[in-house]
């Protein structure tokens, strides 16, 4: 249903979030440019070496790493979109009665299932048995 | 050209811009940064259209959980020593045809589409909309979302799964 | 002043919500600057007490001008950004962070409809969750940068452990707007008025909700118990190592502005924002204030209490416990509102 210009006060409630965001960039910026004015500069190159305990460092930090962060960024999606279908739901549960609690049912035992299907796999466990093995 | 129009060329300078860094940049990692700001032009443009719950979930799922998860990715399938992920011109004749196809597809959409102009009615809730129609005119949608979800989970879930043992 | 005021009456009300809205960006900008300064001083008096310390108390009266001293030593410190770093990215991450904490304040209503609140979205609570998931990427960015392997196992395991308990925080604000009918956060304010006073909180109605979102807010401010991203013992300080100066300073600001943030939409959720407590006291954003308050005073409570929890732990608590529980409570909800039992029907 695409409709005309939003209305004022949609307008002036974003714009005050527009100027509140302008004011914060505004404040990080004064801030930086007042602190490259006074701050202080003495170069040398033991400082600039990557903290490690005080032992050299070796090597990069850009390696790879745990695969268990990719598995549960990916599970974060799937269920974050779960959320997002689930709001507008709940913003008419009361309107709409019992037909949106079966419905809702129908929808979250489904994910349910999904939640239980990876426990079940093993795909919440930070550390699996497998990787501990190799 | 009043406030709004110039709301409007900076969201899209913005998105049009970092869109182009993403493409031209020659670390992975730079694209998937400048991706951030194209994704929160875009919801920038869905406010500004009215659509307040499409913007939010715009930022939501895109930034808060795509692009997490691509960073993750490139992160994870490659050695970045010195920045050593290049992203390289290949297959550069499909590609252009592919994008020609696309363009045209969606300037023919846009051309043929009737552009209501409206009837100036304010868009004041449209999450209440968006969930009545979920509950009654999409509710198969609605539930068949659930489905594909759970699918796209387990795919997911098997592929992760299968890369290790290997 | 009738000269200003004559000029007030001239303008056009377009313009006179812009100056209405300039003036209360100003404000209510300033005043978490200073909630920001106060909190850092607040926090380590009080943990020292929990310690039987003392706590910073030499500059000023009882130590309260500690923050400004921190602030002016701060700008005097040099900029360091370790060689093997991304310049760009390096730079660009703190000012993101606090970007982003500050942004999702602006829905946060202090008082009744009008001047106490910056914005009054429709989609307040589906805002604030899209802004909170930006704070994740500031990390993921801060972390990465520096290319130093403590920033970048603080960065990532920041980032898994927010995006994890995000999670857990939506899901736990889906009973109020069934209950509320809005996304409004003045909407679900008001719809916890009622003749019992504090009895119809959304902590009362929602009880299981509440302690999901608390633990859940805990962990997405990264404070303890669950401050593994910084947890000192194995990471120095996590995604921050590498930061000194004004950028560890705009970073530290983010995190009080974070915990300064999910307090007050607690407040505002689940304890009845600025309604008052008694049937018979007047509502006032004093109110709001003080709940505020209590909720801050909880969290610094917690890090003086609490050991830290080990990551498996915490995912697994996260993934096992909040979400099968917050997304039950959304379906016991759902029935309660269905069989009409007082309390969910109003």
């Amino acid at each position: 249903m695409p409709s005309a210009a939003p209305s004022a006060s949609y307008l002036t409630s974003h714009s005050a979030i527009l100027a509140f965001l302008l004011v914060v960039v505004g404040f990080v910026a004064v801030n930086l440019v007042l602190w490259k004015i006074i701050r202080p500069s003495r170069f040398s190159e033991e400082k600039l070496t990557t903290y490690e305990c005080g032992e050299n460092p070796t090597g990069s930090a850009w390696i790879q790493f745990n695969i268990r962060f990719y598995v549960f960024a990916l599970l974060f999606i799937i269920f974050d979109v779960e959320a997002v279908f689930l709001l507008p739901w709940a913003v008419v549960f009361r309107e709409i009665g019992p037909l949106a609690f079966l419905e809702g049912l129908v929808f979250i035992a489904i994910l349910a299932i999904a939640l239980a299907y990876v426990w079940r796999k093993g795909d919440l466990e930070w550390v699996r048995t497998e990787d501990r093995q190799v | 050209m009043n406030a709004e129009a110039a709301v409007f060329y900076v969201l899209a300078a913005i998105t049009v811009g970092s869109a182009a860094v993403v493409v031209l940049a020659r670390s992975l990692i730079y694209s998937a940064f400048a991706l951030l700001f194209t994704f929160v032009g875009v919801a920038g443009l869905y406010l500004l259209l009215g659509a307040d719950f499409l913007a939010a979930t715009q930022l939501l799922i895109y930034v808060g959980g795509i692009l997490v998860l691509l960073l993750f990715g490139v992160m994870l399938t490659h050695k970045l020593y010195d920045l050593d992920l290049r992203s390289e011109v290949t297959q550069f004749l499909p590609g252009v045809i592919v994008s020609i196809g696309l363009f045209a597809v969606l300037a023919l959409t846009a051309w043929r589409t009737d552009w209501a102009g409206g009837d100036g009615r304010a868009p004041a809730a449209t999450t209440r909309e968006i969930g009545q129609l979920f509950m009654g005119r999409y509710l198969l949608p609605f539930e068949a979302a659930s489905i594909l979800l759970l699918v796209a989970l387990m795919g997911a879930a098997m592929i992760v799964r299968r890369k290790r043992s290997a | 002043m009738s000269g200003l005021s004559d000029h007030w009456a001239g303008l056009s009300p377009v313009a006179q919500q812009f100056w209405i809205a300039v003036l209360k960006v100003a404000v209510i900008f300033n005043v978490l600057l200073g909630l920001f300064s106060f909190m850092t001083y607040a926090e380590r008096r009080l943990l020292a007490f929990m310690q039987f310390r003392l706590g910073p108390n030499r500059t000023g009266p009882f130590g309260v001008l500690q923050p400004i001293a921190d602030g002016i030593k701060l700008f005097f410190k040099e900029e360091v950004i370790p060689e093997g770093a991304n310049r760009w990215v390096f730079v660009a991450a703190p000012a993101v962070a606090v970007v982003a904490a500050f942004l999702s304040i602006a829905v946060v209503p202090y008082g009744g409809p009008g001047l106490f609140q910056i914005a009054d979205l429709e989609v307040g609570i589906l805002y604030l969750f899209a802004i909170s998931s930006l704070g994740v990427y500031a990390i993921v960015m801060a972390g990465w940068a520096a290319n130093n392997k403590f920033t970048m196992l603080g960065g990532l395991r920041s980032a898994a452990q927010m995006f994890s308990y995000e999670l857990a925080l939506g899901l736990s604000w889906v009973g109020l707007i069934m209950l509320a009918g809005s996304f409004r956060i003045q909407d679900i304010v008001t719809a916890q008025k009622g003749g019992l006073g504090l009895l119809n909180w959304f902590c009362v109605v929602q009880f299981p909700a509440f302690i999901v979102y608390l633990i859940a807010a805990t962990a997405e401010v990264n404070r303890t118990p669950f401050d593994l991203p910084e947890a000192e013992t194995e990471l120095v300080a996590g995604f921050h190592t590498e930061y000194s100066s004004m950028r560890f300073a705009l970073l530290q600001m983010a995190e009080y502005v974070n915990m300064i943030t999910v307090a007050a939409v607690g407040t505002s959720l689940f304890l009845g924002g600025w309604l008052s407590p008694l049937p018979l006291l007047p509502d006032s954003p004093l109110w709001f204030f003080v709940k505020f308050g209590l909720l801050l005073f909880f969290f610094i409570w917690l890090r003086g209490t609490l050991p830290r929890f080990r990551y498996d732990q915490l995912m697994h608590f996260g993934w096992k416990v909040l979400v099968p529980v917050a997304t039950l409570w959304i379906l016991v909800t759902a029935g309660l509102v269905t069989a009409g039992v007082p309390g969910f029907r109003r």
